[in-house]
């Protein structure tokens, strides 16, 4: 069941994602261009993602179970570090350079270019090059 | 500052429908929907690898239903340059692994149960996005 749930819920985030055009690198870097042709789209996918999630992120707190996990995980880290604001930063620059992060790009793999899938494979190599910072 | 190209209304549904997933991932399999998380284990760990590559595959087909619907081309602009988009995808890896999130994890997940640490992770990832467009220019 675990798997059916992860397949379904990826086709919904990456039918969502296209919906609201985050699939477009164009459209994310109208977001960045704050101080140019700004486009505050991205804004409105979020506030729409955290109203609908919000209120259930917080079954965690009772004493409820997940439908078909022992439990939830939830990560544990609370500290606002160096490494934090670093990674952040790191992240920033790129998604900036190009308009793509990792949901996005992955689901623009459905539109066969070369682009994504050269994003895609570096982004990769950096969850390997992450290993020696952590 | 000027204001193109808004779309509100297609962004907020599209919001709610990864809103959505979100709900569906977390309520069944107890986790949070963070794609660089999933991603990233899906190379790095052995456990749950099938679901973690399923969930992959669907963020593909995703997009592929869309296009049934619309019956329409998807629009996808980006530079062509290919250095650019090496270096671009090298920070995105090893940044959000080192600052533990994306847009999804921390931008909604975090937001969405009141984590701090997301929210200044959010602040500081789109900060740095828009000084980077300052400097470099959209396409």
């Amino acid at each position: 069941m675990n798997k059916l749930i992860s397949l379904v819920s990826g086709i919904i985030f990456g039918f969502g994602l296209t919906v609201s055009s985050m699939t477009n690198p164009a459209k994310v870097l109208g977001f960045l261009d704050l101080f140019g042709h700004w486009d505050p789209s991205l804004i409105f996918v979020m506030i729409g993602a955290i109203i609908v999630s919000s209120p259930f992120f917080f079954l965690s707190k009772s004493k409820r179970k997940p439908l078909f996990a022992q439990s939830f995980s939830i990560p544990e880290a609370k500290k606002i570090d160096t490494k934090l604001i670093f990674g952040s930063s790191l992240f920033g620059i790129g998604w900036g350079s190009v308009g793509l992060c990792p949901g996005p790009a992955i689901s623009s793999l459905a539109l066969l270019n070369n682009y994504s899938l050269a994003f895609i494979v570096s982004m990769f190599l950096g969850f390997l090059l992450a290993k020696i910072f952590n | 500052m000027m204001i193109v190209n808004f779309t509100p209304l297609s962004a907020f549904i599209g919001g709610i429908i990864i809103g959505l997933a979100v709900v569906l991932y977390f309520i069944g399999n107890g986790k949070l929907a963070g794609v660089s998380g999933i991603a990233n284990n899906f190379i790095s760990s052995k456990i749950n690898r099938i679901d973690n590559f399923l969930f992959i595959i669907g963020l593909v087909i995703g997009p592929i239903i869309f296009s049934i619907f619309i019956n329409d081309e998807i629009p996808f602009l980006i530079t062509d340059s290919f250095p650019l988009i090496i270096f671009a995808g090298l920070l995105v890896g090893v940044g959000t692994r080192v600052g533990g999130g994306c847009t999804s994890g921390h931008g909604i997940c975090g937001i969405g149960r009141f984590s701090l640490r997301s929210v200044v992770a959010t602040i500081t990832f789109i900060l740095t996005g828009i000084i980077t467009v300052l400097f470099i220019g959209t396409i």
